[in-house]
Order: structure tokens, then sequence, then C-alpha cells
């Protein structure tokens, strides 16, 4: 254990859940808070030692070109959004929504959450990646729940509900991989694990394989929020505390995806077996046409945003489901400023909904004059979700359809339309949100806009100049997407 | 192979579907509750001869677990629940039972359909045991869409994971990580449902999910 990877990989796992321990007895104060942040923090730096050093792969983790985007993504959210929780939470102390013994519990969870999304992440093991899926899955659940108001029960009992379902098909999935596996790589943990199976798909049944894909597709898709799959989505985003709605937006659903993208290159490793790519394609043009057109009759600044989240999984799956390098590279860029632009407006409206009392649009007006922190935060998060230049997701939405111009001009035309009118919601509700005279109850607002910023300036600095480092980095994991 | 170790797995698969069918039609939740217990009790019987046949001791844990904790400790739990809520002597409205069996044959029928020509390679019982369970999940399902009631919901989830139990156990030589986390899982949706159905109680003193459709906080 004296390889510095393996220690890493050992810390993003080991902290999480010495944390979750911790929480879960310590008193409910407000340190706690400062422990859940420095615990993230802890962990993300960690994260950054697997740049530099990676352990050898095991039958159980593995650290490869591709996880490790998606674990410096999530610990570093994991973190600034601890960040965020700990001035909402406090706020929701005061006001009486948390009890302090919810707290602790909500603390603990936290914690548990993150241990669940990383081992997902880096497991090399079909069936832990599963568990680990269903782990995180769970405790969202009943982090949704916290509240104990009849929504936040109604839209936790469905995410539990649809969750399990999809958890179970894709179970179901594992399996039909594993006997897959088992013609060609025998019995035993090896034919369960991703560095083997990848270099053996090839050999496998390719009928097999393709039944499988559905059943995985189907049943992890409905974790990514796929239409017609969605439902759970925008009840459990509305419902919940909001740190967990910028957690669920731009992690989880990310984790989701990337046990589709594993199962894809499988597929594609075998040249017999269906393409996986217009499967993917289909489900996230629909999501995005769906969502872009659902945009418009929202009410709650929380569910409206949870839609834009669906848009943004379907753009992200078209992206890899049309495959190449540019596309591939697109949805990987994509992906990431994504997370950190919605997780960066959840706090954001974690706060509005605060100062105004209300999750309710119409409520809600000229936040630009009442709290201009927050309002032109609010603003610049949209415009960048919009997808409107200089920010980093325009150039990405640009590539993504130019990228598809040259090889299936229909679809990109319609991607194009569902951006064009999921642009025009989101700036027609902007502007009752953001301008006019503000009225209505209008708090003074304690909110830490560290987390914001952070997010935001990386956005933008993203969206004008991308470090050559990471182009390069991420055109290589593009690649090796196929 | 030994045909009677094949026959007697494949009753036991077959027996599973009927039990399945049986689940569709029950109208008073504690009929419902016993046929679940039922259910459990035949997995645990389908999983210990897996063990068996395929000289895999560790599978024999698998099978107690669903015989203790599936086929026992969840139904009395349950049967007290509804009896402290005081719906067990109510009448479940069923969506009409004929149209949910039909719909039910269909979906054997796909599962069989879809499951035989795909898994030509997979050896006679692993094919069957799969084509069996994917009836079995797609019967839970059918139970989860055609019921209201939050304790037939859990019902028609806890024999989907039966039905998993049966694919994974058919499959030869899984590694023992998933047995143990199929029955983790269950273990845990219990807490979770457990917290539920008592946290639902304390707010509409009822269980019927409808009632909690009217809370959307948004217009239609």
């Amino acid at each position: 254990m004296s390889d510095p990877g393996a220690l890493a990989v050992l810390a993003i796992l080991a902290i999480p859940g010495i944390a979750a321990a911790l929480l879960a007895v310590l008193p409910d104060d407000r340190t706690t808070a400062w422990l859940n942040a420095l615990a993230s923090l802890l962990t993300f730096a960690a994260a950054l030692v697997l740049l530099v050093a990676r352990p050898p792969v095991g039958p159980f983790l593995i650290v490869d070109d591709l996880n490790v985007v998606f674990i410096l993504l999530s610990t570093f959210i994991a973190f600034t959004t601890s960040v965020f929780s700990r001035s909402y939470i406090s706020h929701e102390l005061e006001t009486g929504r948390l009890t302090p013994k919810y707290l602790r519990f909500y603390h603990a969870m936290y914690q548990v959450l993150m241990f669940g999304m990383n081992l997902a992440l880096l497991s090399n093991n079909l069936g832990l990646m599963w568990v680990a899926i269903e782990l995180a899955t769970l405790t969202t659940v009943l982090m949704v729940g916290i509240y104990r108001t009849e929504a936040a029960l109604e839209a936790a009992w469905k995410y539990f509900i649809l969750g399990s379902v999809g958890i179970a098909l894709a179970l179901f999935g594992t399996i039909l991989v594993y006997l897959a596996a088992r013609a060609v790589v025998g019995e035993g943990l090896d034919a369960m694990a991703w560095s083997v199976l990848v270099q053996k798909a090839a050999g496998c049944d390719p009928a097999l394989l393709n039944l499988a894909f559905l059943f995985l597709l189907l049943g992890y898709g409905t974790k990514v929020g796929l239409v017609p799959l969605h439902a759970w989505l925008p009840d459990a985003h509305a419902e919940g505390p909001t740190p967990i709605s910028a957690v669920l937006s731009g992690l989880l659903l990310n984790v989701a995806l990337f046990a589709v993208l594993r199962f894809k290159a499988l597929m594609a490793a075998n040249p017999a077996a269906l393409a996986p790519g217009p499967l993917m394609v289909t489900l996230g043009l629909a999501s995005v046409v769906f969502a872009a057109f659902m945009l418009y009759r929202r009410e709650d600044i929380k569910r409206l945003f949870a839609y834009s989240s669906i848009e943004h999984m379907g753009i992200i799956t078209f992206a890899f489901g049309m495959g190449g390098p540019l596309a591939n590279f697109a949805g990987l860029l994509h992906m990431t400023l994504h997370s950190l632009t919605k997780s960066a407006i959840f706090f954001c409206v974690g706060h509005i909904a605060q100062v105004k009392g209300t999750q309710r649009m119409p409520d809600i007006r000229g936040l630009t004059v009442s709290h201009p922190l927050l309002g032109w935060g609010l603003v610049l998060g949209v415009v960048a979700i919009a997808g409107l230049p200089p920010l980093g997701l325009f150039m990405t939405e640009f590539l993504i359809v130019t990228s598809t111009f040259a090889r299936a001009p229909v679809l990109a035309i319609i991607l194009g339309l569902a951006l064009l009118v999921g642009l025009g919601a989101l700036l027609l509700r902007l502007n009752g949100l953001a301008f006019g005279e503000p009225y209505g109850r209008n708090d003074p607002t304690r909110a830490s806009f560290l987390p914001v910023g952070a997010h935001f300036a990386l956005v933008l600095i993203a969206g004008v100049w991308l470090p050559p480092a990471l182009v390069a980095w991420f055109q290589y994991v593009a690649r090796l997407l196929t | 192979m030994d045909p009677l170790a094949f026959d007697l797995a494949h009753l036991c698969a077959g027996t599973l579907v009927l039990v399945s069918f049986m689940l569709l039609y029950q109208d008073r939740l504690t009929g419902l509750i016993n046929t679940f217990a039922v259910h459990a009790l035949v997995v645990s019987f389908a999983v210990a001869w897996q063990a068996f046949i395929q000289e895999a001791p560790h599978l024999y844990i698998t099978a107690a677990i669903a015989l203790g904790l599936k086929a026992l400790i969840i139904p009395i739990a349950l049967h007290r629940i509804i009896r402290r809520l005081g719906i067990h002597r109510q009448i479940e409205p069923v969506v009409s039972i004929g149209q949910t069996m039909l719909a039910g044959i269909g979906l054997v029928a796909l599962s069989i359909m879809v499951m035989l020509p795909v898994t030509a390679q997979a050896g006679t019982l692993a094919r069957e045991d799969l084509a069996f369970a994917l009836s079995v999940i797609l019967l839970g399902l059918l139970m989860m869409i055609s019921r209201r009631n939050a304790v037939s919901q859990v019902i028609g989830f806890m024999s989907i994971e039966n039905g998993l139990i049966l694919a994974a156990t058919g499959a030869k030589g899984m590694p023992l990580v998933v047995e143990i986390s199929v029955a983790f899982s269950i273990l845990v949706a219990l807490i979770v449902i457990g917290v539920f159905l008592f946290r639902i109680r304390e707010r509409f003193e009822t269980v019927d999910i409808h009632l909690l459709h009217e809370h959307r906080g948004e217009q239609p």
C-alpha cells in the first residue's frame, strides 16, 4: 500500500465513510457542517493525487483515463456543495424546516452518498458498481423526503419506486453480461471485471450482449433521467433540500451516465453486436425535445431547472451516442460545464427560495433590484445554461450541433431547434425572475458566494480560453470512448 | 445433467411464475402478504436446489436469507403494519382481474420469446431459468403499475427482487458479491419502506398513494 495512487483511492473511499460515521454520532451543532466540508475537501485533495499517480488495476477497483475525469468533477462539486450547504442549512434550522436531529442524519447521508458515488466511479466490477449506484439511490431517496411534507414524501416515494425499478432492470442486464462473458472468460470474478471484459468482448455472444445493453440502458437511463423514464426527476429536485438538488443534477446523473458509457464501450468492442449509438441518440434527442417544451409550463423555480437538467443530460447522451472524437470531446466537456453551471444555479436558487420564502416563480420578481448579487448570479447562470456565448456551454453545444451536421443533418436540425425552444423558455422565465419591480418578501441574504463564484469563474474561463493541457486530456479520453 | 436435478430446478422456477400470477389477483392485503411469503419460500427452495446441483455452498446463504427475511420476517412485519393501520380487512380494488391476467400471460410469452433465442449458448437450465426469471420480473412490474396501495407496490418490488435472485443463481459461478448485495439491498429497501409507511400514516391516515397525487405543487 505504499503506492501513492493506491493510498489516494483508499482515501477517496475511506474519508467519506469515516466522516459519515463521525457525523452520525457527533452531537449536532454548527461545527458538523464544517466537518462535512472538511471531509469533502480532503476527498477532493485525494482525488487530485490520481492525476499524477495511479494504482495498479485490481479485481474490484480501477483508475483509468475515463473515470479520473468523473472523479475529479464529482469530488470538486461535492466540496463546493458542502460549503454552500453550510449556509443553506443554518437558515433552514432557524426557520425550523429542519430539526437538529434531522441535521445529523442529513450530514451523515451526504457523506454516504459521496461514498456511494465514488465507489461507483472507481469500481472495476459490474456487480460492485451496481451496489454502489443502489446505495447512492437509497441515500438520495432518504434525503429527498427529509422535509416530511406531503409533496416531499410523494417525490421521495416516486423516486424510490422508479429508481428501484430502474436499478432492478440494470441488475438483470448485469447478469446477462456476466452470462455472455462467462462463455469466453470463464467463471469467477474476471467475468465481471471491466478491464478484462473490454478486451474479451469481441468473443462474447452478440445476441446476449444486445439484450443486456437494452436492459442496462433502460435501467441506468432511468437514473440519468432520460425521457420517457424521467418522471421522478423534477419532483425529486423540487422537493428535497437544495444542496441535494445540486448534487443530483451535478453528480448523480453523471454517475449513471458513466455506467451507460462503460457498457457502451463494451458493445463497441464487439463488432457483431448492435451499435449502441442510435439507441442513445434516440433517447437523448427525445429528452432534449420533450424537456425544451416542458420548460414553458413550469411554475416552480427548482422544477424549471430540473427540466433543464433533463434537457442537458439528453444533449450529453446524444453527443456520446453520435460518437467519434469530436462529439465525444464535446459531450465530455458539456457534461463537465453543465455540472458546474447547474450546481451553481441551484446554489443561487436555494438562497433565492430562502429570501423570498417561496419557490413559485410568479411570486419572485425583480431579483437584480432587491438582491443584486443573487439576481445577477442567476442571470449569469441562466445565460450560461441556455447556451449563450461567451460561456462554455455555447461552445460545446455549437460543437455538438456542427459535428452532427456533417453526419446526420436532420438530427442536427431537430437538436438545434429544440435548443432554441429551450433557450426561449429560459430567457422568458429569467425576465420575470430577475427584472422588474421586486415585490413580496425580501429578507436580507447571508449567502456564501464563494461556491457560486468559483463555478461561474470556471465556466466563464472555459468559454473564453480552454487550457491546452485540458483540451489534450479530454481529446485523449474522447478517442478512448470510440 | 442429471434429469432429476434439471426437472426439479425447472419445477421451482415454473412454480415461481405461477405464484407471481397468484399475486396479481389477490384483492385483500392479508392474502397478498401470505402469497408473497409463498413466493419467497419457493425462491429460497429454488436457490437451495441450485446450490446443491452447482455444488456452490455460498448460495445456501442466499437461500437462507430469502427464507428468513422474505418468507418470515417481512411478511410478519407487514402484517403488523397493516393491522396497526387498520387496513387488514379492506378489500383492495384490483384493476380488472381478467385483463391483468391476460396482460400477464402476454408478458410471460414475451419473455420466453425474447430469452430463448438469444441464450442459445448458455445451456438449457440457465436459459429456461432466465426466461422464467424475466417473466417474474415483468409480472412484478405489472403488479407495481396496476396497484395504488403502497404496501402492494412494495410487495411487487420484492417479487421483482425474487426474480432477480432466480436469474443470478441460475447464472452458474456468478461471484458472491452480487448475491449478498441483492439481499443487502432488500434489507435497506425494507428500512426505507418502513420509514415511508409510517411517515405516510402520520400525514394522511392512509397509505393510499392515490391521495398523494393531490400535492404536486404545480398547476395542470
